[in-house]
């Protein structure tokens, strides 16, 4: 049957449509959307495609970051500003999906998919959400939380965040396939110093449950004290606490609560090399 | 049922028809405008085998929509061989056994010219990582990538071993 396909420039026009039907989805890079509609999924009738010039800003000129939700994977990684995130934009998809997966697609990414979310989790992104309720700004970590049950209507046009020190981001997807596969797990971390101590921690988990998580427990084995192999190790320990990773194709639950201390614990000694 | 017109340029030809509102473009290609080179593998942007260019860009036309596209330069294994003769990549493909049952050829053409346009002097590394959204399950991979290289060398692999005698 065919699909209603909707072209409209207005974000209200757009905001209007997806609250007032419900089988109507916005469109990003399609590689998740049109894909559940080959796949059979008869709740979709309507794309509809936004086509507001914001949603494609990109602006890494400054500390602080801004990308609209509509750039694309290829975008980012070919972005001489951003090469910080060139390492997490390359790890989705092969190249024809990252010419057309877009950051604000990725948000909802079911898992194990969604890697440039985790990256937005670790780096503290706020997401602005705009739509016929008005426009807010969720911390990453509030939106993850309230993800599937925003409002209809609701929209994601940006994503901000102030720019990483040298070397206190990290990123790794551990996938069986390489160099593209689903995430095992995917991991990204923040770790700021002053003077040796760690002043400020965020890791995030891939794939370790229904959405990107934060693992706050490993955040405080390492907050507050210098980066060692002892830190890192109570760190890792505690990182597979408070997750519910899915048992799926890729690999069984068990699994991936077994082998996260161990990449988390690869991650963060990188960091001390 | 509603019909949309969807006008872009196909390799190079400006092509215009009415398709299904919310049709894929892999639809609109095989369906309305004849051009069977891009196939429907896995429909789910997985297989890579739908792979054509547009705007320059690889892009998987199984989870691209028709009227998407509209206005744009979609590319095809079809536009490839001008003149009758073949494109150097397909030419290399030949030469080094790259193709077996061939089903997922097309889109391992386009994934490599979209390569060979951007960095016309790839490594192994670049090739593998170009190639990594297309499956291919009779070669094991390697005839492909190194199909590619010797195209972006400029010669033949044949041409070569006969230099030897």
């Amino acid at each position: 049957m065919p699909l209603a396909y909707r072209n409209v420039s207005e974000l209200s026009a757009a905001a209007a449509l997806l609250s007032a039907q419900s089988g109507a989805r916005l469109l990003g890079g399609g590689t998740l959307l049109v894909r559940r509609v080959n796949e059979g999924d008869t709740s979709i009738d309507t794309y509809v495609r936004l086509r507001d010039p914001k949603l494609l800003l990109l602006d890494a000129g400054g500390e602080t970051v801004r990308l609209g939700s509509g750039v694309t994977m290829s975008r980012i990684a070919r972005e001489p500003a951003l090469t910080f995130l060139a390492p997490v934009a390359r790890a989705i998809g092969g190249p024809a999906v990252r010419s057309a997966a877009t950051v604000g697609g990725n948000l909802f990414a079911p898992s194990p998919y969604g890697d440039f979310g985790v990256a937005l989790l670790a780096l503290d992104a706020v997401i602005s959400v705009e739509g016929t309720g008005g426009a807010s700004e969720l911390p990453a970590e509030a939106f993850f939380a309230a993800r599937d049950n925003l409002a209809a209507g609701s929209i994601v046009t940006a994503v901000t965040f102030h720019r990483p020190p040298d070397g206190a981001f990290r990123y790794l997807k551990v996938s069986r396939v390489k160099p593209k596969g689903a995430a095992v797990v995917s991991i990204a971390a923040m770790v700021n110093r002053a003077s040796g101590t760690v002043t400020e921690a965020r890791i995030a988990l891939g794939a370790m449950a229904k959405t990107p998580i934060r693992s706050h427990g490993a955040e405080n084995a390492l907050t507050g004290a210098a980066l060692t192999a002892e830190s890192i190790e109570r760190a890792a320990r505690i990182a597979p606490e408070e997750t519910s990773p899915a048992t799926d194709a890729i690999a069984s639950g068990w699994y991936r609560k077994t082998v996260l201390p161990v990449h988390l614990r690869r991650l963060l000694l990188d960091m001390l090399a | 049922m509603t019909k949309v017109p969807v006008q872009l340029t196909l390799n190079g030809e400006e092509r215009a028809e009415f398709t299904d509102s919310g049709t894929t473009l892999l639809r609109l290609l095989r369906d309305k405008m004849g051009d069977l080179t891009p196939k429907g593998g896995c429909l789910q942007g997985t297989c890579g085998t739908c792979t054509v260019l547009i705007d320059g860009e690889p892009r998987l036309a199984c989870v691209t929509l028709a009227e998407d596209c509209a206005d744009k330069a979609v590319e095809t294994v079809a536009g490839l061989s001008g003149d009758g003769g073949l494109h150097p990549l397909q030419q290399a493909f030949l030469d080094n056994f790259a193709a077996q049952c061939g089903f997922c050829t097309p889109g391992m053409l386009m994934a490599a010219k979209a390569l060979l346009d951007v960095n016309p002097r790839p490594d192994r590394a670049d090739v593998v990582e170009a190639l990594s959204g297309n499956i291919c399950r009779c070669t094991g991979y390697e005839p492909i990538i190194q199909a590619v290289l010797s195209a972006s060398r400029g010669n033949a692999p044949r041409a070569v071993s006969g230099e030897r005698t």
